[in-house]
């Protein structure tokens, strides 16, 4: 888990390799006169994100939401799914296919047949495309966990004639647990891809992925890098979040 | 006292000798059956192409209420198999087999026995006292109840203190303690333990047989111990089985007329008739042609 991301001890390090970092970029863009429209100077970048602040503000709120709602319901869907495969073995022979080509399926590209499919002035295609991305690795991990019940304990159920959801709740899911957390971890910042990628390809002007489009379109790079601070900001939140329940929720497990 | 789940009776003391107030209700058992009936059980395991594994041949064995019977042999001769057709996890492909002069199904089915395995299998997530009561939780045994015979069960294992500890933060003996206990949650007549203490040290093996001893005079119920250390089985035992290698049989059954459960305290170790009787069984396991693999001398 601290592996997954430094806490304490580790912080130092990688703050002074991004502050480094900055400070070579800054001193590049200067030094070999780098034009704004190639490489803006992290100093550009910072003076658009604040003076723009609250329009950064309002459409994290928009690419917020979508990522948010296409991360639960991705993942109600795949743990659901996960669990029902785990019972009945054709239908987990019968997904297996389809969650291979899930994988490779570039989902994003979805987009624009969903905003055809739904109202093209509606967030739905870019909740869908969101909660696809989630699905995936949750239903992936999910199914997983599901399935490192320990011989020991699956007798345990048996010995005391638990019935089959008693077992999945007693045993089964709880086992699941850290999977299925390591699966939504990995889900949350994809669905803040997802929704920010899926507004390049249409649907209503607003949102990040929208907002940096149209700033590149006008020629202002440096606004355009704003925005993309802003959406690495929304993915480390979502992230963060979902970390921090996992850390909470586990805490009594002994590893 | 009776829970709303209407298979499960919960009987609120520990000091219930062998009797079954709880029998009567659980459907058409007859009081006086032996708590476990073995008549010519066979199992034989399919293999990949074809191949078969005869685990059991022709085992004949009754265990009588309030007896304490182990099981030992070789390793690999079957005496968990045999205790696992007992409990229902596994089914024999031949012979009859009753519980409490019921099925084995219907006795799993009737929670007629609890049972302990080498792996303590403690739940990792739930403290010590959510352990223990996960039987009667996952039977629907009211809260206050729940409580009631949890705390009775930590203060007979001696874990009174460590209620609200999660098992990773305690030592194999006591996890295993945990487990005993969980066994007993619902009072059963009947406990099947598999090597429970299989996984101890020598010293904290001891003290648990003293604890289990104790625990058994106490409760009055009927055990099957499986083991593979010879002390262990003729300290604890009224009977002790042995059993062949592959495919398992009976080869003997000794008397260890050792005296009941409230004798085996420690003093015992050092009598002339442990002796006796631990040589007698050694004899019988060495007694053939076939080597005895991973016979335990201890």
């Amino acid at each position: 888990m601290r592996a997954a991301f430094g806490a304490s001890k580790g912080a130092l390090p990688p703050l002074l390799l991004g502050l480094v970092t900055l400070l070579l970029w800054q001193l590049a863009v200067v030094v070999l006169e780098i034009k704004p429209f190639v490489l803006p100077s992290p100093t550009a970048i910072g003076g658009q994100f604040f003076n723009n602040m609250n329009t950064v503000w309002s459409n994290s709120l928009i690419t917020g939401f979508n990522s948010l709602i296409g991360l639960f319901i991705g993942m109600v869907l795949g743990i659901l799914l996960a669990i029902i495969a785990s019972l009945v073995r054709t239908i987990d022979e019968l997904s297996s296919a389809v969650v291979a080509a899930a994988m490779v399926l570039p989902i994003v590209a979805l987009a624009p047949v969903l905003y055809g499919m739904f109202s093209a002035s509606q967030q739905t295609a870019r909740q869908l495309v969101a909660s696809l991305a989630v699905f995936v690795p949750v239903y992936v991990n999910t199914l997983k966990g599901l399935r490192q019940v320990r011989p020991v304990h699956r007798d345990l159920m048996r010995a005391h004639a638990a019935g089959t959801w008693q077992t999945i709740g007693t045993v089964t899911l709880p086992t699941a647990l850290p999977f299925i957390f390591t699966g939504v971890r990995i889900a949350s910042s994809l669905a803040v891809i997802a929704a920010v990628i899926a507004e390049y390809f249409g649907g209503p002007k607003s949102g990040l992925g929208g907002a940096i489009t149209t700033a590149a379109a006008g020629s202002n790079y440096p606004l355009a890098w704003a925005y993309v601070l802003g959406s690495i900001i929304l993915g480390l939140v979502f992230y963060l979040a979902v970390l921090g329940i996992e850390k909470w929720v586990l805490r009594n497990r002994g590893v | 006292m009776t829970t709303q789940n209407k298979e499960t009776t919960v009987q609120d003391s520990t000091t219930s000798p062998g009797t079954s107030t709880s029998g009567s209700q659980r459907g058409p058992a007859s009081t006086d059956a032996p708590a476990v009936s073995i008549v010519n059980v066979g199992k034989i395991f399919e293999g990949k192409r074809g191949a078969q594994v005869i685990a059991l041949e022709a085992i004949n064995l009754e265990v009588a209420r309030g007896e304490f019977v182990s099981l030992i042999g070789p390793s690999g001769c079957g005496k968990s198999t045999l205790m696992r057709l007992i409990a229902d996890l596994d089914q024999p492909t031949s012979g009859e087999l009753t519980v409490f002069g019921k099925t084995a199904h219907q006795a799993r089915l009737d929670q007629e026995y609890g049972i302990a395995f080498q792996q303590a299998g403690l739940l990792p997530w739930r403290t010590v006292r959510q352990n223990i009561e996960l039987p009667l939780q996952l039977h629907k045994v009211g809260k206050a109840q729940r409580e009631k015979r949890s705390s009775e069960l930590l203060k007979l294992v001696g874990l009174a203190d460590f209620s609200d500890n999660f098992p990773d933060q305690l030592s194999g003996g006591m996890q295993q303690r945990v487990a005993i206990a969980r066994s007993l949650a619902e009072s059963p007549n009947l406990l099947l333990m598999d090597e429970p203490f299989g996984a101890l040290d020598e010293m904290t093996r001891e003290h648990m047989q003293g604890e289990l001893a104790h625990i058994c005079a106490e409760t009055g119920a009927a055990v099957v111990f499986v083991t593979h250390s010879i002390p262990e089985a003729v300290f604890l035992a009224n009977r002790v089985v042995v059993l062949s290698p592959r495919p398992g049989r009976i080869r003997a059954i000794v008397d260890t007329k050792l005296g009941g459960a409230s004798e085996r305290t420690d003093h015992l170790r050092e009598s002339t008739e442990f002796f006796a009787s631990v040589s007698e069984v050694r004899e019988y396991l060495h007694g053939s042609d076939a080597t005895p693999l991973g016979v335990d001398n201890r």
